[in-house]
């Protein structure tokens, strides 16, 4: 009961989230802009990480395979097919899904878990850069660029740089994906899913399959996943194996839940905006320092020590997130 | 454990192997017969440089598998600290004109009281959370250490000179001149070394477990922390002295192959995946499957590489680790020794 009150109460939260956000490019432009549209885009990522890895206990490593299926999936669809990217999304969404439903499943029937389970989706993502690095097919490290259309910019999803409509595009993703994770978790196929979480044994004997749950939340946080890399080529318009497929890209993913509070439904987005807006921030700064800081500048790596940092501290001060954490001292549920 | 599921039996797994190999010998035991006959000189080749790789990969892969088997952690920073090592050694050897090996007097204590001051300061704090946590906390001390050397020392490769090269190393009997001719196939001199150096600080180790009360003591506690507590061990000291041992490993490592790789602040990453593999498949926590997995993988990369050229090295090292992990996640020798 208490967990359909709290997903129910998070629909309202959701639906009065996109009504303040709507107006938010009116205030913003150039740099601040951007921010805010990457600030979604990992907000979406990490939504997506937490119900595999949140909601449904199934720790990943290796999130960037979805990633980068997505990721790939649009650039083969946009320039060797000439197809539009919202094709090349769906096809990539497809695609991971698919794919995560093997990897899940191969690495259930064996029983692996926790850390071994991490490592085995390590393993997928890294065979994955590795394949891609060397396959011809897919312009093997040299990557894709992502060519300009005419047409439709709503169909090619090709915008004029700083242009909100990017902002809108994410806006109405993350909104769509938090909408499918809640509705599954206030679902009963959400509640199994918990249940599993907290002990596999005791739901088994009543009855739930923990297979068949696994792998639903596997399969959906896998596509949604792609719909992020399929967001990321069209706004950045190029892609190459390590950024799809690559360690770091996994970690990007996994940090918004973890610095905002692994399974909850808000963390990765609050965790997002403080990860964003750290790194972004670290980044700008080192690119133009003030003056007495002057020494910075240029300096290559400061950005990701950051990161570095902020993993170490939120792990050693707010191992439940800073939404965790907020919402077990404000004692609500 | 962390695994658990269907009991997979020695001998189906065996008979499993026997089938597959047996598949491969029938599809393409002629091709790769006659490839070999044309190839021999390719083939020794891959296993001299596989072998003389494969010692290293054991030592570094031994430091991480110590680790997990006394804290149960997996340690994302090993390869972090590998870099650390080597940049100490290399700032020695380029400032003060030390001799590349003589650098290992420093680097290895240097990260020795590193390990054991990570150990204390941080790790100690989170011992009992999950697994995943202390995996993140890991990699997050891997992503300060390496960006924080990328801001030192910028992504400019790094070398070091192998000193002996023009003079030869003088053993009394004999002055070795490298390269060596291994039947035909050339075994460099550093990459000699590595694998030697390598296998005496295994063997220290491996005396130092196995021999002396401080061993013993770390095996207790890796054993059964409680059981080790109860009869008056220092639990929180071995964890110390067991993380410390196990970065002292791979500083070793990490100086021994520094006359012979190029060196970035990303250099140990490589490594640290390579070992994570290595240490599963010679069974999580086990110090002599971590030993001959090294070896192991170090073969596979190579002979992998020769026989499909092309395609990455590493990509050979992965579907080993997959297969690994699905059908026997214990790892070829069990796990805990």
């Amino acid at each position: 009961m208490g967990a359909l009150r709290r997903f129910d109460r998070d629909l309202l939260v959701l639906a009065a989230g996109v009504l303040v956000l709507i107006p938010v490019p009116l205030f913003l432009s150039g740099f601040l802009l951007e921010v805010a549209i990457q600030t979604l885009l990992f907000g979406l990522l990490g939504v997506a990480w937490n119900l595999m890895g949140g909601f449904a206990g199934q720790f990943s490593f290796g999130h960037a395979a979805f990633f980068g299926i997505g990721a790939y999936a649009t650039a083969v669809a946009v320039t060797d097919y000439g197809l539009s990217p919202w094709v090349g999304m769906l096809l990539g969404a497809a695609l991971a899904a698919a794919f995560g439903v093997l990897v899940g499943f191969l690495s259930f029937r064996y029983g692996l878990k926790g850390v071994f389970f991490a490592l085995a989706t390590f393993a997928f993502a890294e065979m994955l850069r590795l394949i891609s690095r060397s396959l011809e097919a897919v312009n093997a490290a040299r990557g894709y660029n992502i060519p300009i259309r005419s047409g439709n910019p709503w169909l090619t999803l090709q915008f004029p740089q700083g242009s909100p409509n990017y902002y809108y595009v994410i806006l109405a993703l993350l909104a769509l994906s938090l909408l499918a994770v809640i509705l599954l978790m206030r679902s009963r196929a959400g509640t199994f899913i918990l249940s599993i979480r907290e002990n596999e044994d005791a739901a088994a004997a009543l009855g739930v399959n923990p297979m068949r749950y696994k792998l639903l939340a596997v399969a959906l946080s896998a596509a949604l996943t792609a719909v992020g890399g399929a967001f990321y080529v069209q706004y950045f318009f190029f892609i190459d194996p390590e950024l799809a497929f690559g360690a770091s890209v996994s970690i990007q993913i996994l940090l918004p839940a973890i610095v905002g509070g692994i399974g909850t439904t808000w963390g990765p987005v609050v965790g997002s905006l403080i990860i964003t807006v750290l790194g972004q921030g670290s980044t700008a700064l080192v690119r133009t320092p003030p003056p007495f800081l002057e020494a910075l500048q240029g300096t290559s790596g400061l950005d990701v020590a950051i990161y570095g940092a902020l993993i170490v501290l939120v792990v050693l001060f707010l191992p439940r997130g800073v939404f965790g954490t907020l919402r077990e001292r404000l004692g609500a549920a | 454990m962390a695994f658990k599921g269907r009991k997979v039996s020695g001998r189906s797994l065996a008979l499993l192997g026997l089938g597959i190999a047996a598949l491969l010998v029938l599809v393409w035991g002629g091709d790769a017969l006659s490839w070999a006959r044309d190839n021999r000189v390719v083939l020794v080749q891959a296993l001299v440089t596989g072998l003389l790789l494969g010692g290293v990969y054991s030592l570094v892969s031994m430091g991480l598998t110590l680790i997990f088997g006394v804290l149960d952690i997996l340690n994302f920073a090993h390869g972090a600290f590998m870099a650390l090592a080597m940049y100490a050694s290399f700032v020695l050897v380029a400032n003060a004109g030390f001799d590349p090996y003589l650098s290992l007097l420093v680097s290895v204590p240097l990260l020795f009281v590193l390990g054991v001051l990570v150990q204390r300061v941080l790790l100690a704090r989170v011992m009992d959370q999950p697994h995943e946590n202390q995996l993140l906390l890991t990699f997050g001390l891997a992503l300060l250490i390496e960006n924080a050397l990328l801001m030192v020392f910028t992504a400019t490769p790094r070398t070091v000179d192998f000193p002996y090269a023009q003079t030869g190393i003088p053993l009394g009997f004999a002055t070795v001149r490298g390269p060596l001719d291994v039947f035909g196939a050339v075994a460099d001199l550093p990459r000699v070394i590595a694998f030697l150096g390598s296998l005496v600080i295994a063997g220290g180790l491996f005396y130092l477990l196995r021999r002396t009360s401080l061993g013993t003591a770390i095996r207790a506690v890796a054993e059964n922390p409680d059981g080790a507590a109860m009869v008056g061990i220092d639990v929180r000291r071995m964890h110390m002295i067991a993380f410390g041992l196990g970065t002292a490993c791979v500083a070793a490592a990490g100086t021994l192959v520094l006359p012979f790789l190029s060196l970035q602040p990303t250099t140990g990453e490589q490594f640290n995946v390579i070992a994570f593999v290595v240490v599963v498949l010679g069974g999580l926590g086990n110090v002599v499957g971590a030993l001959v997995g090294g070896i192991l993988i170090g073969l596979v990369q190579e002979l992998g590489g020769a026989f499909v050229p092309g395609v990455d090295k590493l990509f050979f090292v992965f579907v080993v680790f997959v297969l690994t992990l699905l059908l026997r996640p214990q790892g070829l020798f069990g796990g805990k020794p």
